[in-house]
């Protein structure tokens, strides 16, 4: 069977939950293979996790100027890799830095590519769903082989054991590989929450939760759930809450099993991120707020009394 | 210093947007045609730039001849001068395709620094300033919240999931922008005159020896096979709080077991 190359993400918790949904996928296409495109005893790290989500074989590019730069030292690793041993498919994560590696492989190789991918079937048509979530696409690569960034929580991860044999890639880069270079990377307090865009409960607050401060309360429901935390532009921009939570047309995509909406009105760029969630749950405090239209069950009311009682009904039933 | 900005006409993000039946690209005829909302932070920061520093700012567009209207409004927020690429032959391009034929138009330009935004609302496909930088060999420096110019010395900060980073490189340099790096500046009525009379060349794809069989649907490197209207979700039980409301909330929850 050929073989899938699939370029591996991870966090500081070890790989991320969307390549383990990426190997699942690559299952359906051929005998998957992990790259790991990393700083020293990145795959050392990861195997085994890999090897028990159907990765037959890692291949490891690992140096210091691979993790000191932006994408363009893993683009060249994985075109070399392509090109020597001709994947059937090629797979990556549609996060920023996923569609990064594809673009600049795709003009590498003149390789068509497709981003943002819900769905990927065994002969390479890819399944989008496009302008905030009202159309859907199916699309192919017609020049190249399949070149496709997948969206996180696409498919359940499906454990299927092999044990991988680790094969270590040469990292050769030219000077025009190490333009970009990173000086400093900033940690920011980041508590134990799952990261927004793989979690599979989200709860977002919006204009409607009226300050920062009590956003508290946003995250008083989301740990009790075990969720992530949202919000919307208009949150955002009123300093509610930090950017990197805000969901929708100009923020994360996220399609958890459930959806989380508190005093958010619905606007259609909010739905662009949040509309392909698979349960949608809202308080608002006006019935005839847009985002109705989407809830699988709505609370007409004031989200500062039914949120605390939602937290306090929780509990109880918690013990 | 040259700056060029990149700005993409988009069908508006908060009206029904579709793809045409005939050849299932996006249907600009019957939409209401915008700046890309990221370009205009982009647009802002190259003005920044130019007013510390000095230089020229010129707006570069590829798309059909209708794209002109969202050029001058560009330009009425400040900058300079604008090339258009147009050509019928355009029509279909992928965005390996696009990233070529703007590689060539931004080539022609000499410029030492290029601005884009970090994502299109129609595509939303993230691609297009790698795609340029790995054409023209130059650095990408990508989805910046900041950027500082020092002579010959680009900085950025980024956000990533675990903070954010900080990254440098030297001019010439592609540099997209995420929409919490500014606030844009609305045109003046003093502006929209000014711009009507700014040079705007259209080029094509002869002028800068792209062959059209390279773009448009011949030269298309992916295709849509087909494209279908989601089914809107069916609304469901609506409650409204009469005192029991988060209880009612965790019921439903817990009958779809999600506590
Ligand atoms: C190009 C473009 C891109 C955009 N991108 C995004 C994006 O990525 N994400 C995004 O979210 N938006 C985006 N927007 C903005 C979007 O159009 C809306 O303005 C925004 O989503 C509104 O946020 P909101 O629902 O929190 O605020 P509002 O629309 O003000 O709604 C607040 C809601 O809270 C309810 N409420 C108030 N108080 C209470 C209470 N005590 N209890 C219960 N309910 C209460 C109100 O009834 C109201 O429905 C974009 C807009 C544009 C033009
Ligand atoms: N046809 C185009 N003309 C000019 N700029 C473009 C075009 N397509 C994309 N861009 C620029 O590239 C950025 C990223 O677009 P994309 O990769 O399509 O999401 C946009 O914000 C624009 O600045």
């Amino acid at each position: 069977m050929a073989e899938v190359l699939v370029v591996v993400e991870a966090s500081q918790a070890g790989v991320k939950k969307v390549t383990l949904e990426l190997l699942t996928i690559a299952r359906e296409l051929g005998e998957p293979s992990a790259v790991v495109l990393g700083g020293p005893g990145a795959a050392a790290a990861m195997s085994d996790k890999l090897g028990e989500y159907g990765a037959q074989k890692i291949y490891a590019a690992e140096s210091e100027e691979i993790d000191g730069h932006l994408v363009a030292p893993k683009a060249t690793v994985l075109a070399n890799l392509v090109t020597s041993v001709s994947p059937a498919a090629v797979l990556l994560a549609s996060s920023q830095e996923g569609k990064e590696i594809a673009a600049r492989l795709a003009v590498k190789l003149d390789n068509g590519i497709l981003t943002d991918a819900v769905g990927l079937d065994a002969d390479g048509t890819a399944t989008q769903v496009v302008f905030a979530g009202q159309t859907i696409v199916k699309s192919k690569v017609t020049k190249g082989i399949p070149l496709v960034t997948i969206r996180p929580n696409s498919v359940t991860p499906t454990p299927a054991a092999a044990s991988p044999a680790v094969e270590n890639l040469t990292v050769e880069l030219t000077d025009k590989d190490k333009l970009a270079q990173v000086v400093n990377r900033v940690a920011e307090q980041k508590g134990s929450r799952p990261e927004l865009t793989e979690a599979s409960i989200v709860v977002s607050g919006g204009r409607g939760v009226g300050s920062g401060d009590n956003f508290k309360l946003v995250e008083e429901l989301a740990d009790l759930m075990g969720a992530a935390v949202g919000a919307s532009r208009a949150a955002v921009d009123s300093g509610f809450y930090p950017h990197q939570f805000q969901v929708g047309q100009t923020g994360k995509t996220v399609s958890p099993q459930l959806y989380v909406a508190l005093g958010i009105s619905g606007a259609i760029q909010h739905r662009a991120g949040m509309q392909t969630s698979k349960t949608i749950v809202a308080v608002n405090k006006d019935e005839e707020a847009p985002i109705f239209e989407l809830t699988d069950f709505g609370v007409v009311g004031d989200l500062f009394k039914v949120v605390p009682q939602a937290v306090e009904e929780i509990r109880k039933r918690k013990g | 210093m040259k700056i060029v900005v990149l700005v993409k006409q988009v069908p508006d993000s908060g009206a029904e947007r579709n793809l045409r039946s005939d050849d299932n690209t996006v249907d600009r005829g019957s939409a209401n045609n915008v700046i890309n909302e990221m370009d205009e932070y982009a647009i802002e920061e190259a003005l920044s730039i130019q007013e510390k520093h000095g230089g020229e700012v010129v707006v570069l567009t590829m798309g059909p001849s209708g794209a002109t209207e969202s050029i001058r409004k560009a330009l009425s927020m400040g900058p300079d001068s604008a090339v258009h690429v147009a050509d019928d032959a355009l029509h279909g391009s992928c965005a390996v395709a696009t990233s070529k034929v703007l590689a060539a138009a931004i080539g022609q330009l000499d410029a030492d620094l290029i601005i884009c935004g970090a994502e299109s609302t129609d595509g939303r496909v993230q691609v297009m300033p790698h795609m340029i930088a790995e054409r023209l060999g130059i650095a990408a420096l990508t989805g910046a919240r900041k950027l500082t110019v020092d002579g010959s010395t680009l900085t950025i900060e980024r956000q990533t999931e675990e903070g954010y980073e900080v990254v440098t490189a030297s001019t010439p340099a592609v540099v997209s922008v995420w929409d919490t790096i500014n606030e844009p500046r609305y045109p003046s009525f003093k502006g929209i005159m000014a711009a009507k009379k700014k040079p705007l060349e259209t080029k094509s794809l002869a002028d800068l020896g792209v062959d059209a069989s390279e773009v448009g649907f011949d030269g298309a490197t992916s295709t849509v096979v087909e494209h279908s209207k989601r089914p809107p979700r069916q609304a469901g039980n609506k409650v409204a709080d009469s005192g029991d409301g988060g209880v009612q909330l965790v019921q439903y929850l817990s009958s779809e077991k999600f506590v």
